[in-house]
């Protein structure tokens, strides 16, 4: 404690989080133990609800999914390899970071309605496909979201809010896997080819296997961004209830109706889930810490 | 044979699916912008500017974030300084509440002050017997603002800081300096681009956030609209052009907030590989 | 004395770094406080510069010159720290790291700006950096730096210089020539010095007093020559140097080999410095201590000879070139080990 300062800084550090994070936070969960039991339930019940949920938490899975696949051959390709825009790419890979969520929300709207770049391509060669399909009769096409008429939708249907939420976490698992890929001690890949490993081997048993801790943690953090993400989504989701409609659009709309009882109940639930993930992040850190001294 | 599959195809396949992947997800929206707001020619883009709604929404879009951003580096200083530099209980915990604000859906920080300062809470009610307003007005939205951006800069001072340590400091202090000395004179000059970075990511959030604004702010035009409140207003119209046009100035200060970062993480690269 | 320190007592948490340490630093000298890592003479060193606040207790202080620092803060204290790893400002050059303690003096304390720079010149000059001034941190070598902090930490005109491990980052030659430089500068300048060190060639070599400190506790405080041939006990004989343990049964003034089925009474534990032992081919009278050789180095100032007893444990000899001249002993040899000066510790410890 020779340093002088600790006293003034921590007070002010405490009082400001109080006022900003802690007391707001706080009101949050007074007005929630309002509620009793049966309404939180019928509210969260409510089968409009429920669709919501099942859709966020699907969605947020899959998108994240996708982006640990993804995310991890393009955190890989940066950081092990180089190529004609490799430094470019790295330095864009924060846009989804950088820029708005309602700004890159209509201009993926633009981009995946039919009349857009990729909205367009997905019709054409949806519809194509669903004739190929018929002329066989491959009835496993039969999805959803492929029809006749409008071929492969993606803006106004789940795969668009899909589309969204994978834009929105993928910086998340490639910015959490390029110190741990750069980080990597080579000497110990060198120990395992000296060994007699070969490349794949070397990968799948050495490399591999270190990097989990940090792919599963920028999992998580995609996950969990895409669980609370509103901007981007709700211009390409079209917000169908039922369909498309996740649920930070679900409490916006309750909010708009004044039914805040509602709303802080739907949104209570939320709240759970991204203290869980936040605590499993946590977690992991601590145990990928711990364990790898 | 099989070690120049793995040599040669392997990168090839990974880096040609890379190329693919961020070109779709991260390089077409960003062109897609720009191609949209010239779409209907140069003239169309001006003639957005030229509302009166437009510069409401920009002008309180500043307003907003030359609050938010000095208040949350005066506490991301703070906050890091007293972490850093000293050990006490509750230190860990104290990391995690500064972290909560990015956990929490931008919807919901935002119901967090519309349930704070509503008519229905107390609090709340006290404001509105008095002729204060804070909800659906601009105090609501900068209150919902700080809190969304309160994270930004301690997050990027802390593990900096943290790296640094603190002999400097110590020799300073033992060399007769006082606390705000050593701070101007030893901890900021050490600390300036890590302070940059989360002063400029602090204001591209301010400046571009959506959700929680949206829902303390009522949307009331010309009076608590933000620049991405006027977009979703003007793109619920059909007024693809304008809103597009006002995007690219949003998109613009997220470009310069990259190339500012990259600079950044290039400098401190070097002044790591001299030291 | 300069410098008392009285009864102090660090604990973090459940760890003790010192235990109850006394120490007194004479006027004008340069003294090592040496040990090995972790036992708490760093600790000490920064408790002496108020970097770090001993346990509360009523008979603990400090005193600088009779007066008590112990609630003085380490600004107050008017002492030049010099840190292991420098911490030299990385953002300031040569010149502006050096006059940083009298740039941040305030009023009338505060020398002029052709004051500051005569007085960092002249002690450029000191450290012999001249034309350097304009340097930063990261264009020197690590000896440049290493003199810079010390310059940096003189500018204040301390009372007393403090200085952590100073020569622990550099490399053995750098070591070598810097360290006697610091020699011949403290005898030009007397200040009154204390360095941490774990190295005890170089504590023997430069300090004039030297203060073993093992565990938190000081084992002995005494001048090199006291603590080299006269250590207070096996803990600061084994630490200076190489030392061999024997088991032998006294004998008038001496200590003689007792074949361990013949054995009457018990044996007693003695220690003998290397080159304190005598090797000869034959055992006349049947006390010297049988040994087979085991490796020999001649390729240094001493013929080093490395044995094993009866035992098979391993006994460390260095004989002179001259001596060696005369047996030549070879790998495999049997040889016998007089040890020349015994030395005996009452309490028990073991190496």
């Amino acid at each position: 404690m020779v340093l002088p300062g600790f006293r003034i800084t921590l007070g002010f550090t405490l009082t400001y989080t109080a006022l900003i994070v802690l007391i707001p936070l706080s009101l949050l969960v007074w007005h929630a133990s309002h509620l009793t039991a049966a309404d939180f339930f019928k509210t969260v019940g409510n089968p409009q609800v429920v669709a919501s949920y099942k859709l966020t938490f699907t969605a947020s899975f899959l998108a994240a999914l996708t982006n640990a696949v993804f995310g991890f051959i393009a955190a890989w390709a940066l950081v092990r390899y180089r190529f004609p825009g490799r430094k470019i790419l790295d330095s864009i890979i924060d846009i989804p970071f950088a820029i708005p969520t309602a700004v890159s929300g209509i201009a993926l709207t633009t981009i995946c309605a039919d009349s857009g770049w990729v909205g367009g391509l997905a019709k054409a060669y949806g519809i194509k496909l669903v004739e190929f399909a018929e002329r066989y009769r491959l009835d496993f096409f039969d999805v959803p979201l492929l029809d006749k008429v409008d071929g492969l939708r993606i803006a106004y249907t789940p795969l668009g809010v899909y589309t969204a939420l994978v834009f929105i976490g993928l910086p998340f698992v490639v910015r959490t896997l390029q110190p741990a890929i750069t980080d990597f001690d080579k000497e110990i890949e060198e120990a395992a080819h000296s060994l007699g490993a070969n490349r794949f081997q070397t990968f799948w048993r050495i490399i591999f296997p270190s990097l989990v801790p940090a792919l599963v943690t920028g999992f998580v953090l995609a996950f969990a961004r895409a669980l609370g993400e509103y901007g981007s989504v709700i211009f390409i989701a079209g917000n169908i209830p039922f369909e498309t409609e996740i649920t930070s659009q679900l409490i916006y709309t309750q909010l708009e109706e004044l039914n805040y009882p509602k709303a802080t109940a739907i949104a209570l639930v939320m709240l759970v889930a991204s203290f869980t993930c936040m605590f499993a992040i946590n977690m992991i850190q601590w145990y990928s810490a711990r364990y790898s001294k | 044979m099989r070690f120049r599959i793995t040599e040669y195809f392997v990168p090839a396949i990974l880096v040609t699916l890379t190329l693919v992947f961020l070109t779709f997800f991260l390089v077409l929206p960003l062109v897609t912008i720009f191609v949209e707001a010239f779409s209907k020619g140069y003239q169309a883009y001006l003639n957005a500017f030229n509302e009166e709604y437009a510069m409401s929404a920009i002008y309180l879009t500043i307003f907003t974030a030359a609050i938010a951003v000095p208040v949350n580096t005066i506490f991301g200083v703070a906050a890091a300084w007293c972490i850093t530099k000293y050990r006490f209980w509750g230190r860990n915990v104290l990391i995690t509440i500064i972290d909560l604000p990015f956990a929490i859906s931008p919807v919901i920080a935002g119901l967090i002050f519309v349930l704070a300062f509503g008519k229905h809470s107390g609090f709340g009610g006290w404001f509105v017997d008095h002729n204060i307003e804070i909800i659906f007005a601009v105090p609501g939205i900068v209150l919902a603002t700080v809190f969304v951006t309160f994270p930004f800069v301690a997050r990027e001072l802390i593990p900096l800081m943290q790296e640094q340590g603190s002999l400097e400091e110590e020799a300073a202090v033992s060399l007769g300096a006082s606390g705000w000395q050593t701070f101007w004179r030893i901890t900021l000059p050490n600390i300036k681009w890590g302070l940059i970075y989360g002063i400029i990511l602090c204001n591209a959030r301010a400046m571009g956030e959506f959700g929680a604004v949206s829902v303390v702010s009522g949307n009331i035009r010309g009076e608590t609209n933000t620049l991405p409140l006027y977009i979703e207003t003007l793109y619920a119209s059909y007024a693809t052009v304008p809103a597009f046009a006002m995007a690219t100035l949003l998109a613009a200060l997220g470009l310069i907030t990259l190339v500012i970062k990259t600079a950044v993480e290039w400098k401190i690269k070097y002044d790591r590989s001299k030291g | 004395m300069s410098i008392e320190v009285k009864n102090i007592t660090k604990t973090y948490g459940k760890f003790t770094a010192l235990k109850n340490v006394s120490l007194e630093i004479p006027d004008g000298k340069l003294v090592a406080l040496l040990g090995p890592s972790g036992g708490g003479k760093t600790t000490l060193l920064r408790i002496i510069a108020g970097l770090e606040v001993p346990d509360k207790k009523p008979e603990t202080d400090i005193c600088f010159r009779g007066k008590s620092v112990l609630n003085a803060h380490v600004a107050e204290r008017q002492i030049g720290f010099v840190f292991q790893h420098y911490a030299l400002f990385r953002n300031m050059n040569v010149f502006n790291n050096i006059a940083f303690g009298l740039k941040v003096r305030r009023g009338k304390e505060r020398p002029t700006s052709s004051g500051i720079k005569q007085r960092v010149m002249e002690l450029i000059g000191l450290i012999q950096l001249d034309g350097m001034e304009n340097r930063y941190p990261d264009q020197l070598s690590g000896g440049q730096r290493q003199r810079v902090a010390l310059a940096r930490a003189l500018a204040i005109e301390p009372q007393f210089l403090l200085l952590d491990e100073p020569f622990g980052a550099l490399d053995a030659r750098v070591r070598q020539n810097l360290r006697r430089w610091l020699r011949k500068l403290h005898d030009e300048i007397k200040l009154t010095s204390i360095f941490v060190t774990h190295d005890q060639e170089e504590a023997l070599e430069l300090a004039d007093r030297v203060v073993v400190i093992n565990a938190g506790r000081i084992e002995q405080d005494g001048t090199p020559n006291e603590v080299f041939h006269h250590p207070k006990n096996a803990f600061v004989m084994d630490f200076l140097g190489n030392v061999n343990l024997f088991h032998g049964r006294a004998d008038a003034d001496r200590f003689v080999y007792e074949h361990p089925d013949t054995k009457n009474g018990t044996l007693e534990r003695f220690f003998a410095r290397p080159h304190e032992i005598d090797l000869r081919p034959d055992n006349p009278d049947g006390t010297c201590f049988p040994a087979t050789v085991k490796r020999v180095q001649l390729a240094a100032s001493v013929v080093k000879i490395e044995l094993l007893d009866h035992n098979s444990k391993e006994i460390y000899v260095e004989i002179p070139h001259e001596e060696y001249g005369k047996f030549q002993f070879k790998v495999g040899d049997s040889v016998f080990a007089v040890p020349k000066k015994p030395i005996v510790f009452k309490e028990d410890y073991s190496i």
